[in-house]
């Protein structure tokens, strides 16, 4: 029993050290931003390969989920009559909750899982470790563009999933099981407000600062294997979605 | 120039440096050999402040380094150059790209100036027209040719070799070896080089210190190194050259 409690209490312990020196580490990245040279050629690439291609991957995703929930709600909504305010169900939920949510996640999946094993192999081979002898601080040259990428470009993502998936759900809603197009869009126009736009970017933003600051410190402190660079990856992946479903609850129950 | 003082290190709680005192002589090329395992990487990891002692302190000309970090630490750094064991070439960016990068990015130089001063070290390591390869199409001498020319481009007092021939064949190492005693003797920079290659070392190295037990067992020039009587170094560096040069090792 005493042992049991004893591991417990060693796994708690090494859990709180391991979150204060990742809030260690991304407060180093964004101190390190600030100062000069400042690097806006490298934080491009990063929104480019953050932002940029992960598009396909988002709008896919963003166009299916508003078709399927076009569908759903159409379902549910016909037994009270009330399809009318299709559109308004189909874009509140994207922008509040399934916008931010899903493209965080496409984010983590393609991109993240990725920024981990580049970090990781740089770390493996040395080449953080040639950084640091050119004097050149790694946490500046890699990671803070990293971080910075995220924050800008999960935010955008959101907003192109926002838009497609809300046209998703029109092609569904409107052209398929023909709900009136003028009641689709006015009843978005009537029910979606500035707070739940407000909303969805506040999450979106806290998503994109999550997944980079995650996956860029298990890529960082990647253990020297391939072993353990597939370790580092798969946590990272794991990590970053779990937080982001669980920091969207809390945020939500702030926000509503 | 570089000293160290009583420096100690343990990496997963085994006792690896165990008091080491050594001072490189400025100027020269200092190789340090010893066991595997024995910790000579981890040595010239603290001399660059790659790593720091448990214990001790590293000294690099009147500034000790083993507490520092950031900007102060990054002041000293500017002194050094590292050829690291894989040579450590950034995957994505070209050999150009990889010469160009501490110039470009510590210096802030730009256009034709970069390019000739690339084109100059390429030159100089034997990798004239291989600026547009990425560091996967070459070869491992060639990645050392590389990251030997990175090094170079500052134009650094200071250059540490990690064990720069390891997984090459005895011609390509004698190869990279005469090219890191042509660059020593051009450029006159001090280096520091990690190697196991004996008794090749003995005759490019103008000082050896052997590393033994966590230790400095001793320190002396190439030529008085293999005159040694004492057993445990005998022993250590005869097996590599008895078979190659055994007139040496008897003294």
């Amino acid at each position: 029993m005493t042992n049991v409690i004893e591991q417990l209490g060693a796994s708690a312990v090494m859990r709180v050290r391991e979150m204060g020196r990742m809030l260690l580490f991304v407060l180093s990245a964004f101190a390190w931003l600030v100062r000069p040279p400042f690097r806006f050629h490298q934080i491009m690439k990063q929104l480019h390969f953050i932002g940029y291609r992960s598009t396909f991957v988002v709008v896919l995703t963003a166009g299916f989920t508003g078709m399927v929930l076009a569908l759903q709600g159409y379902y549910s909504l016909r037994k009270f009559g009330a399809e009318g305010v299709l559109g308004s169900a189909v874009a509140l939920s994207m922008i509040r909750e399934l916008g931010p949510v899903l493209a965080a996640l496409m984010v983590t999946a393609r991109a993240g899982s990725a920024m981990t094993a580049e970090i990781g192999i740089m770390r493996i081979t040395e080449q953080i470790d040639a950084l640091d002898t050119m004097a050149i601080n790694p946490l500046q040259y890699l990671i803070a563009p990293k971080l910075v990428a995220g924050v800008i470009g999960v935010p955008l993502l959101v907003a192109i999933f926002d838009v497609v998936g809300i046209y998703g759900g029109s092609l569904v809603g409107v052209d398929l099981l023909g709900v009136s197009e003028g009641a689709y869009w006015s009843s978005i126009e009537s029910a979606v407000e500035w707070k739940d736009v407000y909303g969805g970017i506040l999450k979106s933003i806290s998503f994109g600062l999550i997944v980079s600051c995650v996956c860029c410190y298990k890529g960082f402190y990647t253990r020297q294997s391939a072993e353990g660079l597939g370790r580092a990856t798969t946590e990272a992946v794991v990590l970053s979605s779990v937080l982001i479903l669980v920091w969207d609850y809390f945020l939500t129950s702030v926000l509503l | 120039m570089i000293r160290l003082i009583g420096v100690e290190k343990k990496l997963g709680g085994q006792p690896v440096l165990q008091g080491i005192d050594l001072s490189i002589p400025v100027g020269k090329l200092t190789t340090i050999i010893g066991r595997s395992g024995e910790g000579k990487s981890v040595l010239l990891k603290h001399m660059i402040g790659l790593m720091q002692p448990d214990r001790g302190e590293v000294w690099v000309g009147d500034v000790e380094i083993s507490r520092l970090s950031g900007t102060r630490l990054n002041d000293v750094r500017k002194r050094f150059a590292m050829l690291f064991q894989g040579a450590a070439l950034f995957d994505s960016l070209s050999v150009f790209e990889n010469v160009a990068f501490p110039l470009r990015e510590k210096l802030r130089m730009k256009g034709p100036a970069v390019a000739r001063r690339v084109e100059e070290k390429l030159e100089e390591v034997g990798l004239a027209g291989m600026g547009h390869k990425f560091p996967a199409e070459l070869s491992g001498g060639m990645r050392k040719r590389a990251g030997l020319a990175r090094a170079l481009v500052m134009e650094p007092e200071i250059i540490l070799f990690d064990e720069p021939t390891t997984g090459l064949d005895p011609l390509m190492a004698k190869s990279i070896h005469d090219l890191i005693v042509t660059m020593h003797r051009r450029f006159g920079f001090t280096a520091v080089m990690v190697s196991h290659e004996i008794p090749e070392i003995f005759a490019i190295s103008d000082w050896v210190a052997m590393i033994w037990k966590g230790k400095i067992a001793a320190m002396a020039t190439a030529a008085e190194f293999q005159r040694t009587t004492d057993p445990d170094i005998h022993e250590f560096i005869s097996v590599g050259g008895t078979v190659a040069l055994p007139g040496l090792l008897v003294g």
